[in-house]
């Protein structure tokens, strides 16, 4: 039986369409996770898989349960992390964790099992406010409260954006072990390096799925030679590769230019053909495909 | 039970944290008890006089006199133009103009019937009516002293009316108003304070959390209406003490009572405030749409304008007011000494407000977005 499976969903607000006809299924314990940039239908999706809102067309099943049939049985067995922060900010730490505790009738002593390796480093700071906690913190408090009553199915919306960069790392490795426990994970993420993190994936945009598949195997089945080029004069670079006869696509990808061909060229030869128009490069060199250039291609390709 | 038992003490433990909510429900309440009373009196203590003299008899003189030693009434100006009287009403330097006529002794002597003239200034509605009543009650007395001078034979036979004030027998507006306003303020300040609450769990997002939870919806309701009824109870004994302490307010029925019919009135307002606050965005929305309900409750409560005196209409308007039944609860107990069976009506009235303001609350209240 899936943790949640997924059938032909769709979903309007008004004219905008959010959710476009999306499929697809986790496994139990399989940590899965929803890449795409803002607005793409993450929070959505999110949202009806929680029961909070119900889809215009296509069905749900969450822990074996329809979503809108059995929203009641479902709220007993999954974990909901929203993507803002949801706890209450004037309550303690530990008060925050009891009354989540408390609501699903249970108690911190009975699953502390699940949440030790992340309260722990929580407990200097029990009795302090959970708004005056920092971003990390914030979050680890949130998984704590959404852990506690012991999910089948974990749902977390962006728990790391606005979280410093070590705070990330940690975050993902409280995840895996709680995969290793048996938990499903649905997260959501719009950094691309985290996918790679990930059993599988989902890339989507604008309420598609482009792709879902092993992160691994995305980055195998990238096929094209691919460089960076970086160079001082980014943007006039960008449009004179975009000519080329041998460019298959010419994207900017953070500081420097991520160049697909189609058909192998070696990089001196780029960095010559460049050079001649008087315009300088630093440097081109063959680099290994990230998630984020299988993203920027498949979205490359829908728009073209 | 026990998740709501828990829900509550979160509640309460939320409602202690937040400092500048504490002296708000307790202090404001009480200053605002003490300036309204004292202040929002309909008493007249002083209508501005001038009087058009243009008799100077002896009698106009003695009806000057007799006016004059009224101490409510003060005379601005005695002229014997009509034009400057005029001028001080216009320029709402006078409330009512005397006009004594001249030959006012001679008429009067011969007989015949003397007319004096009264000019109010009905800006003031109130201040008219009773500035007139005084003046009318002393030409009057005047008038029979006058009489039994001119005429003592046929004074024998005078009618007189003697009239005394019940329940409050010096007509003490703060006796009057003060458990109006206690009543008015405990409701208020519940209204408001739980029009905000569900909103704001929506503004800062934690019912996004709360709604992904097994907790029932009537859990959640009944968890927030309980910590605000506990402090409208505190801040109604609050007020008590006060107005006992510093109006002396007569307390003749059973206070008792009072709290027992307070905790079905603060139920319903309770209810209102949270069915408020299930259809606001934001705080912001919330306290316009309280202030729209709050508004018409107070000046439909029979607190500053009596219900006798509203239209019908408005006097059917009053029954879903459940300020205006916890003015009538307060006013008769407390001044009348009223026993539970001659409130019956208020009580009924206030627990199907109850029952149907919280309906619509739990019903309203959405678990889905």
């Amino acid at each position: 039986m899936s943790a949640i499976s997924v059938h032909n969903v769709s979903k309007s607000y008004g004219e905008i369409l959010a959710l476009n006809n999306l499929s697809f299924s986790i496994e139990d314990g399989e940590l899965f996770g929803l890449i795409g940039p803002d607005g793409a239908g993450k929070s959505t999706l999110f949202r009806i898989l929680t029961t909070l809102l119900i889809a215009d067309k296509g069905e749900a099943y969450v822990a074996g349960h329809h979503v809108v049939d059995d929203y009641k049985s479902i709220r007993q067995k999954v974990g909901y992390m929203p993507g803002r922060f949801s706890l209450y900010q004037d309550l303690s730490v530990e008060e925050n964790l009891s009354f989540f505790a408390t609501i699903f009738r249970t108690t911190i002593e009975e699953n502390y099992h699940l949440v030790k390796d992340i309260y722990v480093q929580l407990e200097p700071f029990k009795t302090r406010p959970a708004g005056k906690l920092s971003g990390g913190m914030k979050q680890k408090l949130a998984l704590c409260c959404a852990l506690i009553h012991k999910p089948e199915v974990l749902f977390l919306d962006e728990p790391t954006t606005g979280v410093d960069a070590v705070s990330r790392v940690e975050f993902w490795d409280m995840l895996k072990s709680l995969k290793e426990k048996g938990i499903a994970i649905l997260v959501s993420t719009p950094y691309m390096d985290e996918a790679s993190l990930c059993d599988r994936i989902a890339l989507i945009q604008d309420g598609n799925i482009l792709k879902i598949d092993k992160p691994q195997h995305m980055i195998r089945d990238f096929d094209k030679p691919l460089f960076a080029v970086t160079t001082s004069e980014t943007y006039k670079v960008l449009k004179f590769l975009r000519n080329a006869q041998f460019t298959a696509s010419a994207l900017p990808f953070g500081s420097s230019i991520h160049l697909t061909t189609s058909f192998p060229v070696k990089p001196s030869e780029i960095k010559h053909y460049v050079e001649r128009t008087g315009i300088p490069v630093d440097d081109v060199s063959p680099v290994e495909a990230t998630i984020e250039d299988v993203f920027l291609e498949l979205s490359n390709k829908k728009t073209i | 039970m026990k998740i709501l038992g828990f829900i509550i003490q979160k509640e309460f433990i939320q409602i202690i944290r937040n400092r500048a909510l504490l002296p708000m429900m307790t202090l404001l309440p009480i200053i605002q008890l003490i300036i309204l009373s004292n202040a929002a009196s309909n008493e007249v203590k002083n209508v501005n006089l001038v009087i058009v003299e243009k008799d100077y008899s002896e009698s106009s003189r003695l009806l000057i006199r007799k006016i004059n030693a009224n101490d409510r009434i003060s005379i601005v100006k005695t002229t014997f133009n009509s034009k400057d009287a005029f001028d001080h009403l216009q320029a709402n330097k006078a409330d009512i103009v005397l006009e004594i006529p001249s030959d006012f002794e001679k008429d009067y002597r011969r007989g015949e019937q003397p007319k004096l003239q009264m000019l109010v200034n009905a800006i003031n509605g109130q201040q008219s009516t009773v500035g007139s009543g005084y003046l009318k009650n002393i030409i009057s007395s005047f008038n029979l002293e006058l009489i039994e001078e001119v005429a003592p034979l046929t004074s024998g036979s005078q009618l007189t009316i003697s009239s005394r004030n019940w329940y409050n027998p010096e007509i003490n507006y703060p006796h009057f108003m003060a458990p109006g306003i206690l009543a008015e303020l405990t409701a208020l300040l519940t209204i408001v304070l739980s029009a905000m609450n569900v909103v704001r769990e929506r503004e800062i997002g934690t019912i996004e959390q709360i709604n992904v939870t097994p907790i029932k919806k009537w859990q959640f309701i009944v968890g927030k209406l309980v910590p605000f009824l506990c402090i409208g109870m505190v801040l109604l004994t609050v007020g008590l003490i006060a107005s006992k302490l510093i109006f002396d307010i007569p307390i003749r029925g059973n206070i008792g009572l009072i709290f027992f019919y307070a905790i079905f009135n603060l139920i319903a307002v309770l209810g209102l405030g949270l069915l408020i606050s299930n259809f606001a965005d934001t705080q912001q929305q919330a306290i316009f749409v309280a202030f729209f309900f709050v508004i018409i409750f107070v000046l439909m409560c029979g607190l500053f304008t009596p219900i006798d005196s509203m239209p019908k209409w408005a006097q059917k308007l009053t029954i879903p007011n459940p300020l205006a039944h916890f003015i009538s609860v307060s006013r008769k107990v407390l001044m009348k000494g009223s026993g539970f069976w001659d409130i019956r009506w208020e009580f009924i009235y206030t627990i199907i407000l109850a029952v149907v303001f919280n309906t619509l609350a739990i019903w309203s209240y959405r678990k889905r977005i």
